[in-house]
């Protein structure tokens, strides 16, 4: 009889995200957009909701939602509408929110390995700004609402709860983020508000197909506190489930410098938004005109795809393929190196070799870091990934060639030159009176060798490595020992 | 019919505070009201489409096209509390 | 300056563009008049016409108009009877005060009415009531009781307002003056304050349907700041038909039948009139729109649904009203909304809300959205026999004062007939019939959509063999 199972649990998550459209003009109004003017100053009757004024469905933001719907492979709708969404707060001046309902621009799709629910237009609210040292909204009396903002085309994306971990919600949303770069239709920043995530966490146990109850997270602004409060969330609901207790339906706040997840403050009443048909706007009619000018404002290679070209016809491990392709800045760098290094002839260089130097490059200039704005070119890392290639240099003698290009720039060969990092890789380079030393310091070791212990070759190879400080190539010191050892 | 519990609830959602005389009254005038109007839930309306638009209109739409705002002095020429170059309002988050 | 009060708008119009008249004489004649109306009609009235106009070069003349406080006015009180928005002066105003501004209508003052067009009788005004002109015990009408009134006195040559579910035609027929409810999307809604946005329609008030005809013409027109506004797909020329040869009269026995609770007085001057209708060559003969009888329930469903969502910005936040000394934000909504709505405006909030809350939206409002299908039908299974539907306007004449308050839903019966065409979107105008017992009497004619320049041309027919005398007070 062995201890009881500790149960094992798998995380059930579904995304919301809020899009900021980067048309020229609001969703319902012709003020201009903007961030960081001073407060009201783009407002009108309309997005200040004084009596009287109508909205006017802006054109673009209908083509830019068609687009984002085309490239999540989503149905678009031949038919939508526009809803009033009911409640009041200080930067809801209609004390509506007009909102897709029922009748969504876009249903279904799919981005990666995450099935989309539905795809909706609507427009922001205004920014509340709190009085008092803390800018925030606890402890504040006084509040003070900026217009600017209200009104601004959001296009709403719900996921279908195909996520299991924190950490891929955080790279679905990476995906995502660059999927909507690349139709050009939001800056989806997170740290300014145009690309914003809600996430619905459950658990269940493994193996159960029932959903567990979920809770609501918001106020996750930067894809680190997306995976950080996720994670938070999914480890509070295990502790709940094994001391037995229910997790709550709730909304939590997480708030990324304490990590903490605290419930917002509950209603008195129970969200009852009396959605209704908006009977200020007609309905929406996506012509066939409409979804092929939004076809044609495509980019040719979107992400996912671009990830599966990496892996099926470079031969690109998945993770790194999709790593390339959904951190575009990735994908370019590393596409530019490969052409240099098909240009100078690449020397039978597989891209899978190159794009193994990436990642030592990445963690040298720091992850979030654009390799394009270091001060190692493509070019450069093609001709140090040829070097290793042909043995002009070891494997690690070639890091250290990285470290130098990152630290200054510059050629990989001048500074292999330079250095004195050069391969030694012959007889008479030196290599075999090394080798001579090393089976002459560790004669056990040699001995076993002689048997036929191929594991006892480490401390040779190790000391010969010591000796050459890195520059010997491996495969050749290992050639070298066994030929004097057989 | 309509109770003090469901008037009270309406109320909330549409943010008017009834004094305890008006809820008494509004619950016996709306239900007076509901119970003519309730003769519209015998009319036998199945596969009867909701007309939410009496006119036949579609696709009304605006180029993406700047329009001038208003000047922020008339923006806040009406505010009851103007705050910061903006409009005041007692904070959500105080007690 | 009698005389020139005694002008119809369309002859003062001719009068200045001939350069007979002063425009500047015409609006000083109703300044005064309006300045000391004494039917509190007016809520504001201008000092003087713009003066960068040549009025004489206008097709209006300059000759002003009186419109209905809710259309928001630049720098103008627009407090739409309510004191929420007591003292608001917009910074923008109405499409259609701007279209009769451009074509020479420049603004006479504003005009009284039931808050946010709520009412039958003008008795929900924050600012008061107005009094009828024909007995100032009695109520003028409403919502737009204000600009009926005031064209009734001879107060205003013309003037504008809004028809919901009766708002323009019930106050005309109590006041015996022309009113028109156009086509829904005739006349831009922008700038107008809106009570239920679905229903709401602006239309002129006159003293003959040729000054109608005039001031509609230059209403009209496609806005693209109204989504749901439309060009009129026809010019509007003034109407001259003196007879009804070949137009046939539908007249709907849902409406009119025994059932319907027509005052005895109402109905004989509405018999009477069928009468002339004949004499002129039209043919008459009962019909049917089976879900009329179901129109008021829908509307009182559908209406009071849109406004709930209307009226909830006016929440103290940006303008008008705010009720302070309140420490949280949610009393401070409540409060506000509380002290700013009037008792009838704030039951029509709660049956709206009611009636979107979850769990009685299909039963209510879904259920009211497809009555709203069902009468349409009707209407065009109507106008397929005939031209026009004839009805009175009103169940009964001008009330007293405070006899139907206490009792909401004997107040809504007021809209009895002109709610289904409320609800249809079709253009409907009501004329005076004559008198009972010394008060105004007045049927309405409706026809199909955008139909307005045949309905006007009947209307003149009918107005010719009536040769109804409206002036109460201007003699
Ligand atoms: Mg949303
Ligand atoms: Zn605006």
């Amino acid at each position: 009889m062995g201890a009881p199972p500790v149960p094992d649990y798998e995380p059930v998550i579904g995304l919301e995200i809020h899009v900021q459209l980067d048309t020229r003009t609001k969703m319902f109004c012709g003020c201009e957009l903007s961030f960081g003017d001073p407060p009201n100053i783009h407002t009108c009757p309309t997005c200040l909701g004084l009596p009287g004024a109508l909205p006017v469905l802006n054109a673009r933001a209908i083509h830019f939602g068609i687009m984002i719907g085309l490239a999540l492979g989503c149905d678009i709708a031949e038919r939508s509408l526009f809803h009033r969404k009911n409640y009041f707060y200080p930067d809801n001046p209609k004390a509506y929110q007009i909102s897709q309902y029922d009748v969504p621009l876009c249903r279904g799709g799919r981005l990666g390995d995450v099935r989309i629910h539905r795809v909706h237009l609507e427009e922001d609210a205004a920014k509340l700004n709190h009085l008092g040292a803390s800018g925030r909204i606890h402890g504040s009396d006084r509040s003070w609402v900026d217009f600017n903002r209200c009104g601004t085309p959001l296009v709403e994306i719900v996921s279908e709860p195909d996520i299991h971990s924190a950490e891929q919600a955080r790279d679905w949303l990476i995906l995502l983020r660059t999927t909507l770069r690349q139709l050009g239709v939001s800056d989806v920043d997170m740290s300014q508000g145009s690309l914003r995530c809600d996430a619905n966490v459950s658990i269940r146990p493994a193996g159960s197909t029932e959903l567990g109850t979920k809770t609501e997270l918001k106020n996750m602004n930067s894809f680190a506190y997306v995976a950080k409060g996720i994670e938070a969330e999914i480890e509070r609901q295990k502790r709940l489930l094994d001391l037995g207790e229910p997790v709550v339906q709730e909304t939590l706040h997480f708030d990324p410098v304490t990590g903490s997840l605290t419930p917002l403050r509950s209603k008195e009443e129970a969200h009852d938004y009396r959605y209704f048909p908006e009977p200020d706007l007609v309905p929406l009619l996506a012509s066939a005109d409409m979804v092929a000018a939004a076809r044609a404002d495509l980019p040719t290679e979107l992400p996912a795809e671009r990830a599966a070209r990496f892996e099926q016809e470079l031969g690109l491990h998945a993770d790194t393929a999709r790593l390339f392709a959904f951190r575009a800045e990735l994908g370019d760098y590393f596409e530019r190196a490969l052409a240099a290094a098909g240009a100078n002839g690449g020397a039978g260089l597989e891209p899978v070799e190159l794009s193994n130097w990436i990642a030592p490059l990445i963690e040298r200039i720091g992850s979030d870091a654009d390799p394009a704005e270091s001060n190692v070119s493509p070019e450069s890392l093609a001709t140090l990934a040829t070097m290793v290639k042909t043995k002009e240099v070891s494997r690690d003698a070639a890091r250290e060639v990285l470290t130098h290009l990152v630290a200054e720039g510059g050629d990989p060969r001048r500074i292999v030159e330079r250095e004195g990092l050069g391969a030694i890789s012959a007889e008479d380079d030196g290599l075999g009176e090394i080798v001579d030393r090393a089976i002459a310091a560790d004669p056990a070791a040699a001995e076993q060798v002689r048997a036929g212990n191929m594991k006892a070759i480490g401390p040779l190879v190790g000391f010969v490595m010591r000796e050459t400080k890195g520059r010997a190539d491996g495969g050749e010191i290992t050639r070298l020992i066994r030929q004097r050892l057989q | 019919m309509l109770d003090r519990d469901q008037v009270l609830h309406v109320a909330r959602l549409a943010r008017l505070e009834l004094s305890e005389e008006e809820v008494e009254r509004m619950a016996a005038e709306l239900s007076h009201v509901l119970d003519h109007i309730e003769k519209i839930r015998e009319l036998d309306l199945e596969g009867v489409a909701p007309t939410s638009h009496v006119i036949d209109v579609v696709n009304v739409l605006r180029a993406d096209e700047p329009e001038p705002s208003l000047p922020r002095e008339a923006v806040l020429a009406a505010a009851p509390e103007p705050l910061m170059d903006g409009f005041g309002v007692p904070s959500p988050g105080a007690a | 300056m009698n005389e020139l009060i005694a002008l119809s708008a369309a002859e003062a119009a001719e009068r200045v563009r001939a350069g007979e008249i002063d425009p500047g004489e015409l609006f000083d004649a109703y300044r005064q008049r309006a300045a000391a109306d004494d039917l509190n009609a007016f809520t504001w009235v201008a000092d003087e016409a713009p003066r960068d106009h040549d009025y004489a070069h206008t097709p209006l003349g300059g000759v002003p108009v009186a419109v209905k406080d809710l259309f928001c006015t630049e720098g103008v009180p627009s407090q739409s009877g309510s004191k929420i928005l007591e003292g608001y002066r917009p910074p923008y105003s109405a499409t259609v005060v701007r279209n009769l501004a451009e074509a020479g209508a420049p603004l006479l003052g504003k005009t009284n009415q039931d808050e946010f067009a709520m009412g039958s009788s003008n008795e929900n005004s924050a600012f008061g009531p107005v009094l009828n002109p024909w007995d100032r015990r009695r109520v003028p009408g409403g919502s737009s009781g204000g600009s009926a009134a005031a064209v009734a006195a001879g107060l205003a040559p013309w003037a504008i307002g809004t028809d919901t579910g009766g708002s323009i035609r019930q106050p005309a027929a109590l006041c015996g003056v022309v009113g028109l409810k156009p086509t829904y999307g005739a006349c831009s809604r922008y700038g107008m304050i809106a009570f239920a946005s679905s229903l709401d329609q602006a239309g002129p008030f006159t003293r003959n349907v040729t000054d109608a005809a005039l001031l509609f013409r230059h209403m009209v027109g496609q806005d693209r700041r109204d989504s749901t506004s439309l060009e009129f797909p026809e010019p509007i020329e003034l109407p001259r038909g003196e007879d009804l040869k070949g137009v046939r009269l539908g007249i709907p026995e849902e409406l009119v039948g025994a059932d319907a609770g027509v005052d005895p007085g109402v109905r004989a001057s509405f018999d009477e009139t069928l009468r002339l209708a004949e004499e002129l060559g039209a043919t008459l003969e009962p019909c049917q729109l089976p879900h009329a009888s179901h129109a008021l329930s829908a509307y009182y469903l559908i209406a009071p649904a849109e406004a709930s969502a209307n009226l909830a910005r006016f929440d103290g936040v940006r303008y008008g009203l705010r009720e302070d000394g309140a420490s949280d934000l949610t009393t401070m909504y409540s409060r506000t909304r509380e002290v700013g709505f009037g008792p009838e405006v704030q039951r029509r909030i709660m049956l709206g809300t009611y009636a979107l809350s979850s769990g009685y939206y299909d039963a209510y409002y879904g259920k009211a959205q497809k009555v709203r299908t069902k009468i349409a039908e009707d209407f065009r299974g109507a106008f397929e026999r005939f031209d026009f539907v004839i009805t009175p306007t009103s169940p009964w004449t001008a009330f007293e004062l405070g006899s139907k308050t206490h009792d909401p839903l004997a107040m809504y019966l007021n809209d009895f007939c002109t709610v289904p065409m409320s609800l249809a979107g079709i253009p409907a105008i009501s004329i005076p019939s004559g008198l009972s017992e010394g008060l105004p009497v007045g049927f309405q004619l409706a026809g199909p959509a955008f139909s307005e320049p045949r309905l006007l041309a009947a209307a003149y027919a009918l107005e010719q063999a009536i040769g109804f005398d409206g002036s109460p007070a201007r003699a």
